[in-house]
């Protein structure tokens, strides 16, 4: 009851910041609006009994990745770019954005639909997860059953950050 | 039900109780300072309102409240409002998981003596006080002040760097331990404190929970000298002791940490846990006010080469050097 209470509670206000991040003009407060996203999607991990992954989720997301948006969004001064482009640019961006957003939705709708009524019930039950601890079992399948998605994805951001102290070296030489 | 209704009663009595003696720890927090500073100094400090300056929090409380609050006319109004809150609200809120006593018993009900047991403790308070950072960009960049911006950039982007090895410090003790839970990791030091096994990784936590909650000598966000105030120089009245209120939060919250996983929490002999954590949290925090009142404040550069190139090695070296003696010893 209270856990069916709270879903209702926190998906309208993730629907209503989601809305916010597109409808806002301000870049600033699409960002807020998506950091409040990110942090109501968080509560309905706790609710999935999946704790580590809520507090995850607002750490990495809503704590670094955001700032980081935040920085650039004050540092570019977005108003001013947005005045020098106009706006009769954004003639095909919308034709097409309407395109895949309803092609998106269909998937969504697909996908959602079929999973729900035929979906079977996994080997980790929040009964077992509880038993075992939330955290403990993350790591665990980390480090056995997903070990090779898992250094696919170090290389990856290995790369990355590679990548990104060469450019930022180029700049410090011109 | 009757349990669901039990539970709620219990927990918004510790909240209440805690969140109101926070409160009243924050303001007297600020005579403990202008007290120590003033005699590490020779000075006296404030005297004259109460028996040494006792009354001088609500003297200062109540002229807070009465100043003129002033929104400048360029701020970008609600976020301007908004953003103190955004700033206090986490710093109170890592309080939740911070366990400051024993079970006890009343009429056969036992109660924790922690707001919230949850098995992702240390986690939750990282989290938090992640999003604290965005009441001081916010408020950095609200205010339409290069000062201000200048403050809440350079404060954000200390407190970023600073997370890492924060929170790179403590895996030592987690490690050890082998669960997030604060509660867990007090009753493991029931013989030693982790302080002995993990010297490295407190001298590393020390440094950065200072530059975390950017005191000095790190607290180049608000250097008088060359921005002003930092983040907050348009706030007055309450909106700006709300950012005062969430630095002094967030210090008690550092030490509380800092003797749950270092310095044994509640434990101790004779005196009930209670004491015994209130103790050990007020020797961490006039320390805080003994190296404010001993070091030079940092160069910025300085800073953030210390950080990302001393500070942050040195926390992942621990991590394997406690890994290899764990492996070693079994």
């Amino acid at each position: 009851m209270l856990e069916s209470l709270l879903f209702v509670v926190m998906g309208t206000i993730m629907i209503v910041c989601a809305g916010g991040v597109v409808f806002q003009k301000n870049p600033i407060y699409s960002a807020i609006f998506l950091i409040q996203t990110m942090v109501s999607l968080a509560v309905l991990y706790v609710l999935l009994h999946a704790q580590f992954i809520a507090v995850v989720q607002v750490m990495v997301y809503a704590g670094a990745v955001m700032v980081l948006f935040v920085f650039v969004i004050m540092l570019l001064n977005i108003d001013k770019i947005e005045e020098e482009m106009g706006k009769d640019r954004l003639v095909y961006q919308k034709v097409t954005a309407i395109f895949f957003g309803l092609l998106l939705f269909a998937v969504i709708g697909i996908v959602t639909l079929k999973s729900v009524l035929q979906g079977t019930k996994g080997e980790y039950t929040p009964e077992k997860i509880s038993e075992i601890g939330n955290t403990q079992l993350v790591g665990k399948l980390l480090f056995t059953d997903y070990i090779f998605p898992f250094e696919i994805a170090s290389i990856l951001l290995f790369a990355a950050t590679i990548g990104a102290l060469i450019l930022a070296k180029k700049g410090l030489k011109e | 039900m009757m349990d669901l209704i039990l539970f709620s009663l219990v927990s918004g009595i510790k909240i209440s109780i805690v969140i109101g003696l926070l409160l009243l720890t924050i303001a007297y927090l600020i005579w403990v300072e202008r007290k120590v500073m003033a005699h590490m100094q020779v000075r006296l400090g404030p005297m004259r309102v109460g028996w040494h300056g006792l009354l001088q929090p609500i003297a200062d409380g109540l002229k807070l409240i009465f100043k003129e609050d002033i929104i400048p006319s360029q701020a970008n109004k609600i976020i301007f409002v908004v953003a103190p809150v955004i700033a206090v609200v986490p710093a109170l809120m890592s309080f939740a998981v911070i366990p400051f006593g024993d079970k006890i018993s009343i009429a056969g009900y036992s109660i924790d003596m922690v707001i919230a047991d949850v098995n992702i403790g240390i986690l939750y308070i990282l989290a938090v006080t992640s999003v604290g950072v965005y009441g001081i960009i916010l408020a950095g960049w609200s205010s339409s002040n290069k000062y201000s911006l200048l403050g809440g950039l350079r404060s954000s982007a200390q407190m970023i760097s600073y997370e890492l090895s924060l929170g790179l410090s403590l895996i030592g003790v987690l490690m050890m331990t082998q669960s997030l839970s604060l509660v867990d990791i007090v009753n493991a030091q029931s013989k030693w404190w982790f302080v002995i096994f993990q010297p490295i990784g407190f001298m590393v936590y020390a440094i950065s929970a200072i530059a975390e909650v950017n005191r000095c000598p790190f607290d180049l966000p608000e250097a008088e000298t060359e921005l002003v105030a930092g983040y907050h120089t348009e706030y007055s009245s309450m909106k700006f002791s709300l950012f005062f209120m969430a630095e002094y939060a967030n210090i008690i919250t550092v030490s509380a940490i800092a003797v749950s996983f270092f310095f044994g929490g509640w434990r101790g002999p004779f005196l009930p846990p209670v004491v015994w954590f209130l103790i050990k949290m007020f020797l961490c925090i006039f320390f805080f006010v003994w190296i404010r009142s001993t070091f030079p404040r940092f160069r910025y550069d300085q800073l953030m080469n210390f950080g990302w190139k001393f500070l942050l090695p040195v926390a992942i070296a621990n991590i394997l050097i406690t890994g290899l003696v764990m492996v070693l010893i079994g």
